[in-house]
């Protein structure tokens, strides 16, 4: 059996680790297509600063790059690692699509970020520009097929469970790709990378015209931003909605924490503005209601309606009384294959095999299991509201905000006189973190909201994890949370150093390298 | 033979090219990181060294991470398995592994020595200690590992962290270590003048006949070892699970295949000759003739392991019944059949695009241009 607090602890290690990769992957996407926009210009118009505004923005992708690249590592060995259950039973599914990612754009992303850092004086113009593109379609193309594998955790197509071999197995590649959520969800989060880079460059920026530095490279590319900026906010907006229309018919336990909706109403339902949802009384407290307003969001009409969470505990309830026949099939099955009695009795049952699934936590043998087990599997069907329903706010709340910026910031650009618009300025640099906050509450509403399985309706968290001791689980956690540690210093450390020093400084060598390196050189030598 | 049967025996032998893949171009670049101390010994000498590998690490690296994922789709229970299995092996060798993109593109942007050295040790241990996992892995696949499934494939583990660490383990984990260290070096002779070059001439010549010894001292190991046979369950090509397995086990039964085939002598012996002739190459200062007999040696190296073990991938040394296969843990057929469709569209480029960036970087990377350039690590 699994240990609870392992599956916790295997959770949050994979929360923290992936929490933190996503802190540079946004920024990596982004950066990409801005350098590769702001290098076009410079072939086309033949410009010297737009080669230097590429150049120095591409110091800073790389810093990001480099751990982008390091923590991605961390996240291909903790499917095996830390959730092997999952990795044999999904596999055959979920590892085409990264095997995909890999041989597709994974392989055309690193081995061109190569040759645009070092390739500047080897390339004619044009090459060096095709490499740099290659670069952004390489790393946009890597987040595609990481977000199909992803929308298969959060809305399963194209596969079904083999008896046979007691797995989940491909039953249409294609109807894994074009996956509705994948779709909605790859263009939503990619251009959420785009608007992340945006805000970064912009308040870079903002910082060098407020200390009335490089004005020159730091107008140009706040323009650049700002424009880039709004076209890219208004993208994210729009595809989030439509993903929270797709996301509300394929997962609505997720639907329902997002908007904190613990009885069924009738049409048009109020949207809570501000709420407190207490997991343990079903209910909110402190709310604050806009009338009509969430029908009109997530059904995009007047009259339709959303189940709430003692609806869906009702039909989860259902599922779980359904799978348990299937998992005691599926046990004699393991044993015997091929036994008819037992796979007539399994494909009975075979669509609810996860909710039968769920009840194992509490009774692993499910044909003993209770009324009170069943009841606790079917309120653990229902993600943890209050950190749901927060994080999705905050997200809204920071792209609107974003939205605003960038029609501000591209007004006053066009207008040609953004530098004298000190208080716009500050507010631009103060952005900075917005965006990566807003990418990170944005990843907890896809991950939290779709506790307690990661496939959802089919595979159950708790089974999925590796069955580790407490002591390896401490071990590594450790040793993550302190290692990340020390690599966010260093890379916060040189990317403020990297923009402080500016673009300037980079073509004569900084007089304080030389005689260090060359004492270095002396006492290696010596 | 059955169309799926076809499948998964392509698919280990892509894993195998993988593997091999790995060992040729990370380990080149691993080659470089475990033995920069000892080529560069001066900052501007280090910085030459990285500069060789520098515009390519990023991209080899893929190979590391293909494999992972080709494992993951292909063979979803090897992946799952070995793993989890070699939790704490697995750790050391992602911990050690993720410093190294830190440290090619931080270590020079700062003057200061101490920072510069450290980097180079974090470097030296992620070329180092990854090679040495690669390699232990193999062994331990020789000696089976402790593991077992319940009815429903949860696997579980039942060995410590250390019992991976045995010494035939770690006779393996050298042998890739100095092939690696090999890579490395004839990589630098390629791209580096004096006093680089002879530096890396001398790790050349020496790791070749390390590796060598090592390869042949790992061959009289495996002859006296305990080897898994398959002797009952279902056919190869129809789908199964490792409950269904039965195996035996007896001293000298890896050396079945090559008893029953005599012609696969020749893949331990494409081992041998690559590394003998990647000596005389080196020695002849053929930089990169010795490079390619260098890859030549890993194909025969991990194509030996590979032929030795076939058709087990993770024997249960607990549990033999339960021991991993071509035929139990690999995918569907429908997933498999995809798979190889990207993979011959997809190899090809790969291969193309990367010969290119290779020569359009061609030639020697020099103090002055380092210097220089901006980007240069």
């Amino acid at each position: 059996m699994h240990d609870p607090s392992v599956v916790d602890l295997s959770r949050l290690q994979f929360a923290l680790t992936a929490l933190y990769h996503y802190l540079f992957v946004p920024l990596t996407l982004g950066m990409s297509f801005m350098l590769a926009a702001m290098e076009t210009v410079y072939v086309v118009s033949g410009k010297a600063i737009y080669k230097q505004i590429a150049q120095f923005w591409s110091k800073l992708f790389l810093i990001n790059f480099a751990l982008g690249v390091a923590t991605g590592l961390t996240m291909e060995f903790e499917f095996g690692t830390n959730w092997s259950f999952y990795s044999s039973f999904m596999g055959d599914i979920f590892g085409t699509p990264l095997a995909i990612e890999g041989l597709m754009a994974f392989f055309l992303e690193s081995t061109f970020v190569g040759l645009m850092a070092f390739g500047w004086d080897r390339l004619k113009r044009g090459q060096h520009l095709a490499v740099t593109f290659l670069v952004a379609l390489g790393s946009n193309l890597s987040a595609l097929w990481i977000l199909i594998a992803n929308s298969f955790m959060q809305n399963p197509e194209g596969a079904h469970f083999n008896p046979v071999t007691l797995r989940m197995e491909l039953t249409s590649l294609p109807d894994l790709i074009f996956n509705h959520d994948a779709q909605a969800k790859f263009v939503h989060t990619s251009i959420a990378g785009y608007v992340t880079a945006a805000i970064f460059v912009a308040g870079v920026s903002a910082w060098y015209l407020l200390k009335n530095r490089h004005v020159e490279l730091a107008r140009r590319s706040f323009r650049m931003a700002a424009l880039f900026g709004v076209l890219a906010t208004a993208g994210v907006i729009t595809l989030g909605d439509a993903l929270g229309f797709i996301g509300g018919q394929a997962q609505p336990t997720k639907l329902a924490a997002m908007e904190g909706l613990w009885k069924t109403e009738q049409a048009p339902m109020p949207f809570n503005a501000i709420a407190f949802p207490s997991q343990k009384d079903h209910v909110n407290y402190g709310v604050i209601q806009v009338p009509y307003a969430l029908s009109l969001l997530v059904t995009h009409s007047l009259d339709g309606t959303v189940p709430a969470i003692d609806e869906l505990e009702r039909t989860a309830a259902e599922r779980i009384r359904n799978g348990i026949p299937a998992v005691s099939a599926l046990q004699v099955l393991s044993a015997k294959p091929g036994d008819a009695d037992a796979l007539a009795q399994f494909q009975a049952h075979e669509k609810d095999l996860g909710y039968g699934f769920l009840v194992q936590r509490y009774a692993p043998d499910v044909t003993k299991a209770t009324e009170a087990d069943i009841a606790a599997a079917s309120r653990d069907t229902i993600p943890q509201v209050a950190p749901v329903f927060w994080s999705f706010r905050a997200m809204v709340v920071l792209g609107l905000c974003m939205l605003a910026f960038f029609v501000l910031a591209l007004i006053y650009t066009m207008r040609n006189n953004v530098e004298r618009q000190r208080w716009l300025l500050k507010i631009a640099v103060c952005m900075i973190p917005v965006p990566f906050i807003a990418n990170e509450t944005g990843w907890l509403v896809a991950e939290l909201g779709r506790q307690p399985w990661t496939v959802y309706g089919v595979l159950p968290t708790w089974m999925s994890a590796s069955t580790h001791s407490l002591g390896y689980m401490i071990f590594s956690l450790i040793g993550f949370v302190s290692l990340y540690t020390v690599f966010i210093v260093i890379e916060m450390y040189l990317m403020v150093r990297t923009i402080r020093r500016g673009p300037d400084d980079e073509h004569a060598p900084s007089p304080s390298i030389e005689p260090q390196a060359a004492r270095l050189a002396g006492q290696a030598e010596g | 033979m059955e169309l799926y049967a076809t499948l998964q025996s392509i698919w280990w032998l892509l894993l195998g090219v993988l593997l091999m893949g790995l060992g040729t171009m990370v380990g080149m670049d691993m080659g470089v990181g475990a033995i920069l101390r000892y080529v560069g010994r001066t900052d501007m000498e280090r910085r030459v060294a990285l500069n060789i590998i520098g515009p390519h690490w990023d991209g080899n690296q893929v190979w590391f991470i293909l494999g992972g994922g080709a494992a993951f789709a292909a063979f979803p229970l090897i992946y799952a398995t070995a793993f989890s299995g070699f939790y704490v092996v697995m750790l050391l060798l992602l911990w050690s592994m993720i410093i190294r993109p830190l440290g090619f593109e931080y270590r020079s942007k700062m003057p200061s020595p101490r920072w510069r050295n450290a980097w180079d040790w974090a470097l030296f241990v992620s070329g180092f200690v990854p090679m040495l996992v690669f390699g232990a892995a193999f062994g331990n696949l020789f000696q089976g590992v402790p593991f077992h499934f319940e009815w429903n494939l949860t696997s579980f583990y039942t060995g410590s962290f250390l019992a991976l660490l045995n010494p035939f383990a770690i006779l393996c984990g050298l042998l890739s270590v100095v092939m690696a260290a090999y890579m490395g070096a004839t990589t630098m002779m390629s791209g580096a003048e004096e006093p680089i070059y002879g530096r890396a001439r001398n790790v050349a010549r020496a790791t070749a006949i390390a590796a060598v010894v090592l390869f042949a001292i790992g061959g009289f190991w495996v002859h006296g070892m305990q080897g898994y046979t398959l002797t009952g369950g279902p056919a190869p090509g129809v789908p199964q699970t490792p409950l269904q397995g039965s195996v035996s086990v007896a001293a000298g039964a890896w050396f079945a295949n090559f008893h029953a085939h005599p012609a696969l002598w020749l893949v331990p012996v494409l081992g041998f000759a690559g590394l003998l002739l990647g000596f005389l190459a080196a020695s002849a200062n053929r930089s990169h003739l010795a490079w390619w007999l260098g890859a030549v040696a890993w194909i025969g190296v991990i194509g030996t392991a590979g032929v030795a073990l076939f058709p087990f991938l993770l024997p249960s040394s607990s549990h033999p019944a339960q021991s991993l296969t071509v035929w139990n843990a690999s995918s569907s057929k429908l997933t498999l059949g995809w798979m190889l469709g990207f993979a011959l569209v997809f190899v090809p480029l790969i291969l193309w695009y990367t010969s290119w960036a290779f020569y359009v970087m061609r030639g020697k990377v020099k103090a002055d241009h380092v210097a220089a350039d901006e980007h240069a690590y």
